[in-house]
């Protein structure tokens, strides 16, 4: 089992949700997140110019069996991508285990 | 009494009604324009000014602004002590609501650092004592700047320059927000929620229909036509402020500035409120253009060369384009204005007019703060400013989800 976390542009949530939709990834979690990374924006207030380093990302964990990693990594690479900087990135980790809390039962079984 | 004294009652009533709304587009133009941390405080603040003012004005401050005149300099305090006068009650309602608005001014200027408790008696002298006794030398009869012929309407001064001088002063004497200023650079700390700031404009739009014609006092007979076309001086320079704001930031920043160009909106409507009655629609909406452009430049030389924080622009909307709107009659006056022939005579009035009580604001304003920093202080403590008042000074946060 293994977890990937992708931080992907808040514009391309929908595209990545279809796309792993299709690839029959339909369990995963999702927030709205503030980085720093290497893209400025500059912005004027009220007479004032002023750049910000904070970024508006959106952070996906999702969790799959072994047989669904490439797939998924695969899927989210396609869809995410604009081909500009600040596309985000894709974080693979190993799971020790998994619990479906209502059937009690464990490992794989518990992930789809 | 006869049905056009009832009509006129009503029209003073309805129109106090709408001039009381502003109070609402103050307290959403200031919190839209900070930071969420202090919303709660700004929402006492304007509350509380109010109902302070209610009280202050009904007790002393009538009187002194419309009492008999003595001298020309003030009104006779024991005259209408404690109000009380059956067929004067719209006359008290109409004056207070316009009381209120200039002791609110100041509270936007000075927001999300100062003294909740300072603020308070900062607002209570200003409508027992500051704002009645410059109001008197022009809205009394016997004032000496009313027998001078000095034009102001509805209180670009009288009103607004008042309440924005006393902010400039407020707003230097308290200090910067921290983090405002660094290594003498201005920062730009954006406000929370524009979309209050719109509302706010929008509600503050509604009442000038009420501050402005209601300043006509009466609808019976002719005063409708006067009344009516009062709305239009008053809409027309409410839209040319926000056009000139709109395209000067367009042109200077690159894209239309939104709290600049609702500035815009409040610079248009403010200037014209001394001249509403007395120029042609063209001229409201020139006087709007230029208090338009004039409030852009104000704004950035109050905060990048004078280094005065207003967060929401006071000074310049209420204080500048008020002094500005009300020199301004002496050029477009239909009747004596320098445009149309009347020579100088007017101009002059109208300086000496706005000199005497923008120089009237700017004193007891500073005399009032200069003892209360010496005394209770302006400041909250620094941990406060940081965490926000609305949690060190009032108990809880505004948006708690």
């Amino acid at each position: 089992m293994k977890k990937i976390e992708a931080i992907i542009r808040k514009s391309k949530f929908d595209e990545v949700k279809e796309a792993l939709h299709k690839i029959e990834v339909n369990f995963f979690t999702y927030w709205d997140v503030t980085g720093v990374g290497n893209e400025k924006v500059g912005h004027v207030y009220r007479g004032i110019t002023y750049s910000t380093s904070d970024i508006q990302r959106r952070h996906l964990s999702i969790v799959v069996s072994d047989p669904f990693l490439e797939k998924t990594i695969e899927a989210i690479l396609n869809s995410a991508a604009t081909g500009l900087v600040g596309d985000g990135k894709i974080f693979v980790s190993d799971v020790q285990e998994t619990y479906r809390i209502r059937t009690k039962e464990k490992g794989t079984d518990a992930v789809n | 009494m006869d049905t056009n004294t009832a009509m006129d009652l009503m029209w003073v009533l309805i129109a106090g009604c709408l001039v009381f709304f502003m109070q609402a587009g103050f307290t959403l133009v200031e919190t839209g324009f900070t930071r969420s941390k202090n919303t709660g405080n700004i929402i006492m603040k304007n509350l509380m000014d109010f109902c302070i003012g209610s009280l202050a004005f009904w007790a002393v401050g009538y009187s002194l602004m419309y009492g008999e005149s003595i001298g020309g300099l003030i009104g006779d305090m024991g005259q209408y002590a404690f109000f009380d006068s059956l067929p004067d009650m719209h006359s008290l309602f109409f004056q207070t609501v316009f009381a209120a608005t200039a002791a609110t001014i100041v509270s936007g200027a000075i927001a999300e650092r100062t003294k909740f408790t300072t603020y308070l008696i900062f607002s209570l002298l200003m409508t027992l004592v500051i704002y009645p006794i410059s109001g008197s030398w022009v809205w009394n009869a016997g004032g000496w700047l009313a027998k001078m012929g000095f034009t102001d309407f509805a209180g670009s001064t009288v009103v607004h320059a008042v309440g924005g001088f006393a902010s400039l002063v407020a707003a230097a004497l308290v200090g910067p927000r921290i983090g405002k200023y660094t290594d003498g650079r201005s920062n730009a700390i954006p406000g929370h929620n524009l979309m209050l700031g719109a509302l706010g404009v929008f509600i503050l739009w509604l009442g000038w229909f009420g501050f402005n014609p209601g300043s006509q006092l009466a609808i019976s007979g002719d005063n409708a036509f006067k009344v009516a076309a009062i709305f239009i001086t008053t809409n027309l320079a409410g839209a040319a402020g926000a056009l000139a704001a709109m395209f000067l930031t367009w042109i200077f920043y690159k894209k239309p500035d939104i709290s600049m160009t609702l500035n815009g909106v409040l610079a248009g409507l403010v200037g014209v409120t001394a001249g509403c009655a007395a120029v042609s629609p063209a001229g409201a909406l020139m006087i709007g253009l230029i208090c338009g452009i004039v409030v852009v430049f104000s704004i950035e030389f109050i905060d990048k060369k004078l280094k005065i924080d207003d967060p929401v622009g006071a000074v310049s909307v209420h204080g500048v384009c008020g002094a500005l709107g009300t020199i301004l009659v002496g050029l477009f006056a239909t009747d004596g204005g320098l445009f149309y022939g009347g020579g100088f005579d007017k101009l002059i009035v109208q300086l000496t007019g706005v000199g005497a009580i923008v120089a009237w604001a700017l004193a007891t304003s500073f005399i009032v703060l200069f003892i209360l920093k010496k005394t209770m202080g302006l400041r909250v403590t620094k941990e406060e400013e940081i965490d926000g008042l609305d949690i060190h000074e009032h108990g809880t946060n505004v948006y708690n989800d």
